[in-house]
């Protein structure tokens, strides 16, 4: 459901200031939300002044740092820090992307990181993503067929049929495209979002699966997959890359062409 | 944007609610019947505004002549029912978009009567016009 105002016990207010150290050449303001739920109190933006002559060239590298050497209780969510695992995504100068493929010289002004947006918070910038992931579970993202496999145990498919995958193969779902949707902030219950929908067609054209039309039906809903509205930011903030609007374009298209 | 706590009073795992009442079987019909009118309207608008700048200047008898011709008054009837089917199409993206629950149902109900209405009285306007030519 729309929402034009925050809860009032959402509504962020500005937070403590931690100065940069004495000396400092190249400081950068970082204005990072945080929230936890034990205090009581209202989220808040907290700055962070980084010597950025003395941190990496990543957002991730000052998150990092900060948590070092400034604030252990700021709460993000990282492994890989090279974009494979999908764990530090974030809403990083207005789009969500990944913390560690974001430098910070390509953030305008004030480095403004906030956790992925509309949905719950667990803290600071820790999005519960656990409605997502049960989304994800639920279009069965595993192949499905009743021909048993080959006696060497491979199910082999043509290069023609294996290049159907590339776009889709390659989503870590960091969640980002999902959580940039409005649709999906307006109507996230029911309507799947853009990641679990690359992921239910990335099945849907996998030449080995043989379930197209079971995932297709399961899919014929006013909101499953008819809440998108081509608005596209899926496509615009993936971190990868990626095309999700596509995808759900290519589902549309394969509905058409069973129906007519 | 940031919202903090789901509601204590739903313990229905997060599965669960995912696949909640099962995908309803519909969804394709009311989406390519929104194209579909789209496309229709491109020609049926342009001959509609081409009949409108037509008619200026025309007396009542000469538009009641004008509409009598089966192919005129056809094309305006269908013209006006594509372009109500069109709008309520919309209305239930908009709805369907932006308001839940109860409010919904009553929302669509009236949205649709009165669109109904409207396009009946549209295309017995038009009926009346051409048969009094």
């Amino acid at each position: 459901m729309v929402e034009f105002n925050l809860p009032k016990n959402s509504r962020i207010q500005i937070g403590k200031t931690y100065k940069a150290p004495s000396g400092a050449k190249r400081v950068r303001d970082f204005k990072i939300y945080r929230w936890n739920a034990d205090d009581g109190k209202n989220p808040q933006t907290d700055t962070y002044q980084v010597d950025l002559d003395d941190c990496g060239p990543m957002v991730l590298d000052a998150l990092i740092k900060i948590k070092n050497e400034v604030d252990p209780t700021l709460t993000f969510r990282r492994s890989c820090r090279e974009g494979i695992c999908g764990s530090c995504a974030m809403n990083i100068d207005g789009i969500n992307t990944l913390a560690c493929l974001k430098p910070i010289d390509e953030c305008k002004g004030d480095v403004k990181i906030n956790p992925l947006p509309h949905m719950p918070v667990v803290k600071d910038l820790v999005a519960d993503l656990s409605g997502a992931y049960a989304q994800l579970r639920s279009i069965e993202p595993w192949l499905q067929s009743d021909t048993p496999p080959p006696p060497n145990g491979e199910r082999l498919q043509s290069k023609e049929e294996r290049v159907l995958l590339d776009g889709m193969w390659e989503c870590i779902l960091c969640f980002c495209c999902t959580t940039s949707c409005p649709s999906y902030w307006w109507n996230g219950d029911r309507y799947l979002g853009p990641a679990v929908l690359l992921a239910a067609y990335r099945f849907i054209v996998d030449s080995r699966d043989e379930r197209t039309g079971e995932r297709l039906d399961a899919l014929e809903d006013p909101f499953k997959l008819y809440r998108c509205h081509t608005i596209m930011n899926c496509t615009q903030t993936c971190p990868k890359g990626l095309n999700p609007g596509k995808a759900i374009a290519q589902i549309k298209q394969l509905m058409v062409e069973r129906q007519i | 944007m940031t919202e903090h706590t789901t509601s204590p009073a739903v313990m229905r795992s997060k599965l669960g609610q995912a696949r909640g009442l099962g995908a309803a079987g519909s969804g394709f019909h009311h989406w390519w019947s929104q194209r579909v009118t789209a496309f229709a309207l491109v020609p049926l608008t342009i001959w509609f505004v081409w009949s409108c700048v037509h008619m200026i200047g025309m007396t009542r008898a000469d538009v009641a002549h004008y509409m009598s011709n089966p192919l005129v008054a056809g094309l305006m009837i269908a013209m006006i029912a594509v372009t109500f089917h069109h709008q309520m199409l919309g209305f239930d993206v908009i709805i369907d978009d932006y308001v839940r629950d109860d409010a919904k149902v009553f929302t669509k109900l009236i949205l649709k009567g009165i669109n109904t209405l409207l396009g009946l009285v549209a295309v017995i306007a038009v009926l009346r016009i051409a048969f009094s030519g």
